[in-house]
């Protein structure tokens, strides 16, 4: 049977095959999304540019053993996660117990900011400072939950492929994902909050 | 409003905001919202904040950093295909 990737055209028989241009195709469907995750994931144009490389080098060397458990993209994101995440412990080796992240508290951190923010005009939530400040916040989030937001509402992968791409229950998944936006509203909602006392001040 | 009532619907949020909450959940949340203003406040903000980040997702792959990728990857003969 053929298997081609939804949506991109690209023929994963010709890929096991070792077509070179088949490949290219491969590289050019998926390498500003796997760019744009690392970049989010290290902030760092030169890792991120060794996450990327890395990533389509193990693609390479293994796509004759993928077995299309998951779709090609969600298999892509798996191995640049973890190239990602491997980059990081080479950074930081001594992460503190504290600052990790553990599933087994099951309290949502309660939210504490209250100013309705909405109302900002489009172009000061999403100017060029703001969009550095949006940045900033996802790298305040632990990174179990930072790499569950930036698959699913960055990447738009869903609540399945993310959970694929981690190796995590959909359950997991969906605790972390809405820990993380909790946790990158209150980030928000001191941003722009401060914004809005200043224009009624 | 009463807080426990706010705490227990913390969890359905993330389904709430992406339209994939139960039917009856949604009128339960709903209900509550009507008259908890902090609960509204934060379903609102929730959501802006979520929508802000879909619509921030424009980087680009930099030209130098494609054909770099490109030679990494012994591609160079199908650079210019693009």
């Amino acid at each position: 049977m053929v298997e081609i990737e939804a949506g991109t055209g690209i023929s994963l028989e010709a890929l096991q095959a070792g077509d070179r241009a088949e490949f290219a195709r491969l590289v050019d469907a998926f390498s500003t999304q796997i760019y744009r995750l690392a970049l989010k994931m290290l902030a760092d144009e030169q890792d991120a540019e060794d996450v990327l490389q890395n990533t389509f080098m193990k693609a390479l060397q293994s796509i004759e053993n993928f077995e299309g458990r998951s779709s090609l993209s969600t298999w892509l994101y798996r191995i640049a996660v973890n190239e990602a995440l491997m980059l990081l412990r080479r950074h930081k080796p001594t992460v503190s117990v504290a600052m990790d992240y553990e599933d087994d508290e099951d309290e949502f951190q309660h939210p504490t900011q209250f100013t309705d923010w909405c109302c900002l005009p489009e172009e000061d939530l999403l100017s060029a400072e703001s969009k550095k400040h949006l940045d900033k916040a996802i790298r305040q989030l632990p990174e179990k939950l930072r790499v569950v937001f930036l698959l699913r509402d960055i990447e738009g992968l869903s609540i399945r492929e993310t959970s694929e791409a981690l190796d995590l229950t959909e359950t997991a998944v969906k605790t972390r994902l809405l820990r993380a936006r909790l946790n990158l509203r209150e980030q928000l909602s001191s941003y722009y909050g401060e914004w809005l006392r200043e224009e009624q001040a | 409003m009463e807080e426990k009532n706010c705490k227990s619907l913390l969890g359905a949020l993330s389904d709430y905001v992406d339209g994939t909450a139960q039917e009856e959940l949604c009128r339960e949340l709903e209900r509550h919202l009507a008259n908890c203003d902090n609960c509204r406040i934060v379903v609102d903000t929730l959501k802006k904040t979520v929508y802000l980040y879909q619509s921030n997702t424009d980087t680009d792959l930099p030209v130098a950093v494609r054909e770099r990728l490109y030679k990494r990857l012994n591609l160079d003969e199908y650079l210019k295909t693009n």
